[in-house]
């Protein structure tokens, strides 16, 4: 019988994550999140041969979007809508469970929660009640509860904590509901908050200017989806969504910063060291909340640090992560919102794409080109491996009227007739942003990517199919019907010395193996 | 199957927010409150349901009893939220505007019903019999698997509605309706109506009623032949009262009420 011995997750074993890549250690794999793996037991040439080790069947009756950490024998998974579980790696069978009531929070997308943060001998969850808690690793019981906002306001937290050297970052939704958005950093050991910063400047502070009358206060800029981490810099990289009302911009006169933008911020002082706005004064929703990867590659012949953005626009932007220079933008999917983006990376709206009363047709829709679920970067394949939506609306603006806790959008939406939307699996040339194969889906996806140093990319659909493709050129070669949509990333690991791949799928995480 | 999208499901989810108080709130009814629903439902609602609710793609709305929406409170909710399974959507507006569609709705209501000639008796003897609709259709889950089911369908749809589904079929395919014609890989042809479709597979009904399942793997052609319908028009089939018959027969049909 494996005995699990005392398990430990010290930041530096965080930071050197890649070198154990039989563990996976933090939301993205890596803090830079690549969503990479070097274990290459799992070949294009014997992926084929995948079958179901084990499955765990969840309860909840909501859409599961976790994607698994796991270490030192044990698999940590959270369930909707905020409850955390932690799996024998070897049998699949449960631990321990944390479970926690959640009163009426007003949410836009889903009762859900997309995983935990480990550092030390704890576990951190954000729950949808807008609370951090502190687990022990071991037993699951609570060290530490904080309330972070008040989930009265429609304050909510759907992501995975992003754990630091001795700080839990945690990021906020609700912009759907008028809420004023941040970054918190919280100490690790006693769940103090260290610092908070608004992603909506008040008057006085930098950027406010750029927010007519008071609509800096209901001004949105939601931090929902697990940043990235450069230790060299020390510099986190957080991206931040719609302006609040999402769809009507005549209140909310200026370029609305940060909404829409990809921060970078000192871990340690949570101070602002520079941002790029992608959609200044947004109407069309379409939020910067999408994962960064962070590379450091040859660019035009020169070595480079960079940071690598999918954005929900429809645009593939890179951009240097040291001082935020905008250097390149190539559209990766259908849309209509913009002419086109200039040299500085600001981009010349379509005033036909803004809602109106008559209605305004606009591709991509609000769900976006690209969304929160994660692209793949494989440094072996110089590949960036983006799940592509193809899908348009049209809005129609209505009223909006703020009350807390009440939606506060200020448009309706409907499809456009006769289309079906649709989606691909976008390899793109990863300093160039040209697309290299792409490999066609039946509906726009909510489905992350994982690629392997074994020359596999792993991804999945709506209609319950998980796939393997050669990361090279994007032929199948191996797919199986889950028989639930997967809103989740793929994640892979060792365990007793196999390779391992585990997504979950409907209402299940599966857990594959190649048959023996 | 009917096609559920993914978007429709996403305003249901979104709207599952939507305040419980604010569906139980008299609705609003001064000349503004009228003038702004009218405003709404022309631009968002007419183009299924008809400038005076006669229908059309949509359920007819000039009438005093709507199938979903018994009361006032039930009507909030269709708008608000949509109908499962079925092409009427949620939708992101205020309470207040919802409740300006409503009353708005309500008026449409009290229009005098439109008069149809024809006996019913005399269309559900053509249905069975010389028109040959129970091949592909459903009543009351009875007939073929191919086409729509039409248990509802006096109240799904207006009187004009489906005279026009009668002469042109193919003016009115539903949503979520989709002719396709394939050719497997070892020479055979199959034409049917799509049930499922995902990446890597199609099932379809084909068009003598069998189901029918292909991995795309397997097949040399996948033709989807938007705007064609399997149906056959009525046009030199029927006569002019035998269509009027039939019509009067389709508008009985308002399933359990």
């Amino acid at each position: 019988m494996a005995v699990h011995s005392l398990a430990q997750v010290p930041y530096e074993r965080i930071l050197k994550s890649a070198a154990q890549p039989e563990n996976w250690l933090t939301y993205s794999g890596n803090y830079q999140a690549h969503r990479y793996s070097k274990l290459d037991q799992i070949t294009r040439a014997n992926v084929h041969r995948l079958k179901v080790s084990w499955m765990y069947q969840i309860r909840a009756h909501h859409k599961v979007e976790t994607s698994p950490l796991v270490f030192d024998g044990i698999m940590y998974i959270s369930e909707p809508p905020s409850d955390v579980t932690a799996l024998d790696l070897r049998t699949g069978r449960p631990i321990w469970s944390y479970r926690r009531s959640i009163p009426a929070v007003p949410v836009c997308c889903g009762q859900v929660n997309r995983g935990v943060a480990a550092l030390d001998d704890q576990l951190f969850v954000g729950t949808l009640d807008a609370h951090l808690v502190a687990l022990d690793m071991k037993t699951g019981r609570v060290r530490w509860d904080v309330e972070v906002a008040d989930y009265r306001s429609a304050n909510s937290i759907t992501l995975a904590p992003l754990a630091v050297k001795d700080k839990i970052i945690v990021g906020i939704a609700g912009a759907e509901y008028g809420i004023r958005g941040f970054l918190d950093a919280y100490d690790a050991r006693t769940g103090k908050r260290e610092w908070r910063f608004w992603t909506v400047p008040a008057p006085g502070e930098p950027g406010n200017e750029t927010w007519s009358g008071d609509s800096w206060k209901t001004g949105g800029a939601p931090t929902w989806v697990t940043g990235s981490y450069d230790a060299e810099s020390n510099l986190l990289y957080w991206g931040t969504g719609n302006p609040g009302p999402d769809f009507s911009g005549a209140a909310r006169k200026g370029d609305n910063l940060y909404s829409d933008c990809l921060l970078a911020l000192d871990v340690d002082t949570g101070k602002l060291r520079w941002h790029f706005q992608f959609i200044p004064h947004d109407v069309n929703d379409i939020d910067a909340n999408e994962i960064p990867v962070l590379a450091d590659a040859i660019y035009h012949g020169q070595p480079r640090k960079l940071v690598l953005f999918a954005n929900r626009n429809g645009f593939y932007y890179i951009l240097d992560r040291l001082t935020g220079e905008f250097l390149h933008a190539k559209q990766f999917a259908t849309q209509t919102w913009a002419k086109g983006i200039d040299g500085r990376g600001r981009p010349v709206p379509n005033p036909a794409s803004a809602p109106s009363p008559e209605g305004a047709p606009v591709y991509p829709d609000d769900d976006g080109a690209a969304n929160w679920y994660s692209p793949s970067y494989n440094p072996q394949t110089g590949l960036f491996y983006q799940n592509a939506r193809e899908q348009g609306a049209i809005y129609y603006l209505t009223e909006a009227p703020y009350e807390p806790g009440k939606r506060f959008t200020g448009a309706s939406r409907r499809p456009i007739p006769g289309e079906e939307p649709w989606g691909a699996l976008r390899a793109l040339d990863a300093m160039t942003g040209e697309r290299k194969w792409e490999f066609r889906l039946q509906t726009p996806p909510w489905s992350g990517v994982l690629s392997t140093a074994g020359g596999v990319v792993f991804s999945g659909d709506m209609q319950g199919n998980f796939f393997a493709l050669d990361a090279a050129d994007g032929t199948l070669l191996w797919r199986l019907q889950t028989g639930g949509g997967i809103w989740a990333n793929p994640i892979t690991y060792l365990s007793e010395g196999q390779q391992y791949v585990a997504i979950a799928a409907g209402s299940a995480i599966i857990v594959l193996a190649l048959n023996q | 199957m009917r096609r559920l999208s993914i978007a429709l499901m996403l305003w249901c989810v979104a709207l599952a927010a939507q305040d419980p108080a604010e569906a139980t709130r008299k609705p609003v009814t001064t000349p503004e409150d009228l003038a702004s629903g009218e405003r709404i439902y022309r631009i968002q609602c007419a183009n299924c349901h008809g400038t005076q609710g006669e229908g059309g793609r949509g359920a007819t709305l000039a009438r005093p009893r709507l199938l979903h929406a018994p009361d006032d409170q039930a009507m909030f909710q269709v708008i608000a939220r949509g109908i499962p399974d079925s092409e009427m959507p949620g939708h992101w507006f205020t309470a207040r505007e919802i409740w300006q569609v409503v009353a708005f709705v309500r008026t449409l209501g009290r229009l005098a019903p439109q008069k149809i000639s024809g006996d019913p008796a005399s269309g559900g003897n053509l249905y069975a019999g010389k028109g040959g609709c129970a091949r592909c259709h459903t009543v009351g889950g009875r007939g073929g698997a191919i086409g729509p089911d039409l248990s509802e369908i006096g109240a799904r749809r207006s009187t004009g509605y489906l005279r026009e589904a009668l002469l042109k079929p193919e003016s009115t395919v539903p949503d979520g309706f989709l002719q396709v014609d394939l050719a497997t890989r070892d020479g055979g042809r199959v034409t049917g109506v799509r049930l499922n479709e995902d990446a890597f597979s199609i099932q379809i009904r084909d068009l003598s009623g069998q189901f029918r399942s292909f991995w795309k793997s397997e097949l040399a052609e996948l033709n989807k032949q938007r705007g064609k319908s399997p149906m056959p028009s009525s046009q030199g089939l029927l006569t002019s009262a035998e269509l009027d018959d039939v019509i009067a027969y389709l508008d009985s049909l308002r399933g359990a009420q």
